[in-house]
């Protein structure tokens, strides 16, 4: 046992000695041919590059914990950059993070290799963002769905949410005219400014529509408790809401659950999707949905368009970008099966003036104002 | 009162795997493991319904029930490994327990992984339904609360805790199976393997716990994800202390707890629930608990031998 033990111990030893090794050589070797390049790259050449075949010229994506594939927003950026690599021929690589503590070491570790654009998706990225682009004030970064400011090396992409919301108010209000409803619902996962938006829009949405339509607001103090999320939205249903909006992520499954559920027992119940298009969700008894439509955020569409500029040489630095229903960074999604095509024509009839500026979506609900 | 009405049935709804999962953790304590696993369980058991429906429901229509047999079975699985390091070797159980915690998170995202390629698992279509009774439901006050828009799995919970109640305290095996948390060296000496009725007792936790996660997943979501479970399986066992390590108890403090949420959903509801933040409703069975835990802290209830390895040699 004892031998055994004392192996084991220096055969980890000696992996750790290798590991330490690679640890040690990689940043060197990228180092070096990287710091003749770098001062002359950045300003000019890099404009001229795209005319190269193949560009020198990598995008890095660091995740949270969930991964490339998660049918979410780093799925949604991964995409957004494989598009863009597919299109320009650019490399692409990507970190996932298993905890919250490894968002500062991939991001410096991605820095280190001096990768050309460094994206990471969630505003649970905000600290660590600031923090590594301080550290590396000539690396390029990007971050989605938050607000860093002070960094001339930083993005910030976010979305215009109340734009988007404002679009499913729309298409709610239609609906519930359509079936003679007189009430509508939304769900937030937390009662912040940022959820704030989506309640907003919304509810400005449904005003647009009909002004007389009563809209129920609850929150759920979280964003994972589906339990919550079903008792809510039995409650509102129970009220008479026709149609519920969620912004509460996985709080916001209880609602699907209880959406299905009802329309399974044959009541003429909806529910709206968010961040996503959460139709498949929603699928009961074969081919029937009960998501009506969902608000969705392109975290694609921002991911792209930075890439794109990066390459171009027009890195946006320090800059905060709103995607907004004028360039597709929000909106909803291309198919609704559970929407006559006449509620679609109207609510891309409200998409135009929404865009021209004619209508103005508010970010502050009536009940804060 | 259509609206109370309403909230006793959610109520019922939503205490529904604390129930399970709580008894399910009062027999592995009754009989001396200290089972602090019973999230893990939970979640693994929610996995595997998931799982098991996304593949079953386009061939049959008892797919949720067949989901929830194999849900119930991946919590047996689970709990054997509690049970071999706490029984056979000895080791610290609530170490034990923490580990398979920690485990079936990041196992359960893994196989997800692997069989899904993404995080969580693919959305079901089927799950549980929420049912109304004809002509049950037309029973005045009972009807309304019981077979009105409830799921059947409401009724499980119920029967369980007769059933655990009759066991444990109706039939030898009960006896036995608290003797053994008390004093197991005294049923040691009477010819009962002390080992055999605490493996039944830690298998039993994890049958029960698995059927609780299995049950969340299947009533509240439509996929499995690493939130599905939500720390109910360490509300379950806030229960079990709460209930006094008995069948009735633990009914009546989980339904508590669930009642406690859903007044925290209507309280705005009541003129007079309104003057109170929402958040007050939703620490309050925390809150009752360390109460209960002060005041019983004094004349321990729990079971004596709870938490430590069975030593033959020791008096």
């Amino acid at each position: 046992m004892k031998k055994f033990l004392v192996m084991l111990l220096v055969l980890s030893l000696v992996m750790t000695a290798f590991v330490g090794c690679a640890k040690k050589e990689e940043p060197v070797k990228t180092e070096e041919p990287a710091k003749t390049e770098e001062p002359a790259k950045t300003e000019e050449p890099a404009a001229a590059e795209p005319v190269v075949e193949t560009p020198d010229f990598t995008v890095g994506l660091v995740t949270d914990v969930g991964g490339i594939d998660d049918k979410s927003f780093n799925q949604g950026t991964w995409e957004g950059i494989v598009r863009f690599a597919e299109d320009t021929g650019v490399k692409t690589k990507y970190l996932q993070s298993a905890s919250d503590a490894d968002y500062n070491p991939n991001l410096a570790t991605f820095s280190d290799e001096e990768l050309d654009l460094i994206v990471a998706p969630g505003f649970l990225f905000a600290d660590a963002m600031s923090e590594v682009a301080g550290n590396f004030p000539d690396q390029k970064y990007l971050i989605i769905d938050s607000v860093v400011g002070d960094r001339p090396n930083l993005v910030s992409a976010v979305f215009a949410e109340n734009e988007g919301s404002f679009l499913t108010g729309v298409a709610a209000a239609l609906k519930a005219d359509e079936a003679g409803k007189d009430t509508v619902g939304f769900i937030g996962g937390m009662d912040f400014d940022l959820i704030q938006k989506f309640e907003a829009g919304f509810e400005a949405g449904v005003a647009a529509v009909n002004p007389d339509m009563k809209v129920l607001i609850e929150y759920a103090g979280s964003f994972s408790d589906t339990q919550i999320g079903q008792t809510l939205a039995a409650k509102m249903f129970d009220q008479g809401a026709y149609i519920i909006y969620h912004a509460a992520g996985g709080t916001g499954n209880g609602l699907i659950k209880e959406a299905k559920d009802r329309r399974t027992n044959g009541e003429d119940v909806w529910a709206i999707g968010v961040d996503r298009d959460q139709y498949a969700d929603g699928i009961y008894d074969g081919d029937n949905s009960a998501v009506l439509t969902s608000m969705m955020k392109r975290v694609d569409v921002a991911a792209y368009d930075v890439a794109a500029k990066t390459l171009a040489g027009e890195f946006p630095g320090g800059e905060v970008l709103v995607y907004s229903l004028a360039n597709d960074g929000v909106g909803i999604p291309a198919e609704n099966p559970n929407l006559s095509d006449e509620i679609v024509n109207t609510v891309n009839e409200y998409k135009t003036k929404v865009i021209s500026g004619e209508i103005e979506v508010p970010v502050l609900p009536n009940r804060l104002k | 009162m259509e609206v109370i009405y309403s909230m006793m049935t959610l109520t019922l709804i939503f205490s529904t795997p604390i129930i399970i999962t709580a008894i399910g953790g009062m027999f592995s304590e009754r009989s001396g493991v200290v089972n602090v696993a019973l999230e893990g369980i939970m979640m693994i058991g929610g996995f595997t319904a998931a799982t098991s429906i996304v593949f079953l429901e386009k061939s049959t229509s008892f797919a949720p029930w067949i989901a929830l047999l194999f849900g119930l079975i991946a919590g047996v699985l689970i709990s054997l490994v509690h049970a071999y390091i706490s029984i056979n070797l000895g080791a610290e159980q609530v170490i034990s327990g923490t580990a398979i915690n920690l485990l079936a998170g990041g196992l359960t995202v893994y196989l997800s992984q692997v069989i899904f390629h993404q995080q969580r698992t693919q959305s079901f279509e089927t799950g549980f339904i929420k049912t109304t009774y004809p002509g049950l439901s037309k029973i005045p006050i009972i009807g309304r609360i019981f077979f009105e828009n409830i799921y059947p799995t409401v009724y499980i919970a119920l029967i369980i805790v007769i059933a655990s109640w009759y066991v444990l305290y109706k039939t030898p095996f009960g006896l036995r199976l608290r003797a053994t948390g008390e004093h197991p060296q005294a049923v040691d000496s009477v010819g009962i393997s002390v080992y055999k009725m605490r493996y039944i007792g830690v298998l039993l936790s994890g049958a029960l716990g698995g059927l609780g996660g299995a049950i969340m997943v299947l009533t509240f979501d439509t996929q499995y994800t690493i939130g599905s479970i939500h720390g109910v399986g360490f509300i379950a066992l806030a229960s079990l202390i709460f209930g006094k390590w008995k069948p009735a108890g633990v009914l009546g403090a989980s339904l508590f707890f669930g009642f406690s949420q859903i007044l925290s959903v209507y309280s705005t509801d009541f003129a007079f629930l309104a003057k109170f933040p929402q958040e007050f409703f939703k620490i309050l069975p925390y809150l009752l608990t360390i109460v209960a835990l002060l005041i019983f802290s004094g004349s321990s209830v729990g079971p004596k031998a709870a938490g430590e390895p069975y030593d033959k040699g020791q008096r």
